[in-house]
């Protein structure tokens, strides 16, 4: 057990930063599994180097964000699709 | 274009005042503020408390909230961790009058409101109380009718944090039942639950997942990763158990 998990929640304000949107309920679809979940059910570990959010069902590294300096970097490889509700 | 949206207000740092500051248990304390331009949330979500030092080094740490939407001032409750950076600071220091920054309304996914019903089971480990605190603040603030049941880990009876509200509810409530279970000590007579949450516990203590109840856990990690494991095993729904872990020390 890694106790150093966290859930999609503890990233709602980091990516708040980043999106318009309420991002703890946005629905990613896994690009290695293929699973659906919303932000919120995916499991997220921090880091020095930055923040990891990965897939609940297989681990995969869906959303990496490291912030250094004043700028933000977003790989989103992990990521089939995003998908963002409005309001 | 149509139509325009509005996207939702980019989440800015603000600047509360603290109006009150309770000991809530021997190491936690409420800390009550009241937050200008604060446009209300949802029980459930949290906000992010940033402490900026002289020298400029920034610390920034999640705490949920505990007071009910109804309620206009927010309640925080911090865990005092011996090698904290932020939460000594909040539970030594702070004074009425003093400000703090922090942003939010955070989550739109551990969130709960009284039209989405139940029955709810809740289920906290220590300073994980304070988001079902809100739920259960908001559940009768609203008037809800939800059957709902909070299982309630602590330490001892001292520990149990929002204890005498919490059992004041339930007496007023016959919808609402708390099960506290004590893991370290327990008071003379004590006849309730003196071990951590296991599965049998839950297998006594949850609905039947034929009513599927929406569940909410909010504790120390592995007690949060054992009970969402043991509620799918019992063959809750997995998209109805939602999860705030703490990390591995407790907030």
């Amino acid at each position: 057990m890694d106790e150093n998990r966290l859930d999609g929640n503890s990233a709602g304000g980091l990516l708040g930063e980043i999106f318009a949107f309420e991002m703890t309920t946005a629905q990613v679809t896994c690009a290695s599994c293929g699973t659906h979940s919303r932000i919120g059910q995916a499991m997220v570990y921090g880091h020095g180097m930055g923040t990891i959010v990965r897939c609940a069902r297989c681990d995969n590294a869906l959303i990496r964000i490291a912030h250094p300096s004043g700028r933000y970097w977003l790989d989103l490889r992990g990521v089939r699709y995003l998908q963002v509700e409005e309001a | 274009m149509a139509e325009t949206r509005t996207p939702r207000r980019k989440l800015v740092w603000r600047i509360g005042e603290v109006v009150e500051t309770r000991p809530e248990a021997p190491h936690a304390k409420s800390i009550i503020l009241e937050v200008p331009g604060w446009e209300g949330h949802k029980a459930g979500q949290h906000v992010d408390v940033r402490l900026t030092a002289e020298d400029g080094y920034q610390a920034q740490r999640s705490y949920s909230i505990a007071s009910a939407p109804e309620d206009g001032r927010l309640a925080l409750v911090v865990e005092r961790l011996e090698d904290g950076e932020v939460s000594p600071y909040l539970t030594d220091e702070l004074r009425v009058g003093d400000k703090l920054e922090l942003r939010g309304p955070i989550g739109g996914w551990f969130t709960w409101e009284a039209r989405d019903g139940g029955p709810l089971l809740l289920v906290a480990g220590g300073s994980g109380i304070a988001p079902l605190m809100a739920m259960i603040r908001h559940r009768a603030a609203a008037r809800s009718e939800a059957p709902t049941r909070l299982l309630y880990s602590s330490r001892s009876r001292e520990d149990t944090i929002y204890v005498e509200e919490c059992d004041r509810l339930a007496a007023e409530d016959a919808a609402l039942e708390v099960i506290h279970t004590l893991t370290r000590s327990q008071p003379p007579g004590w006849t309730g639950y003196s071990r951590r949450i296991d599965r049998e516990m839950l297998d006594a203590v949850a609905p039947s997942p034929q009513e599927r109840p929406l569940a909410f856990v909010c504790g120390p990690t592995p007690l949060v990763e054992t009970v969402a494991t043991v509620l799918v095993e019992l063959g809750h729904d997995p998209a109805r158990v939602k999860t705030e872990r703490f990390g591995p020390t407790g907030g």
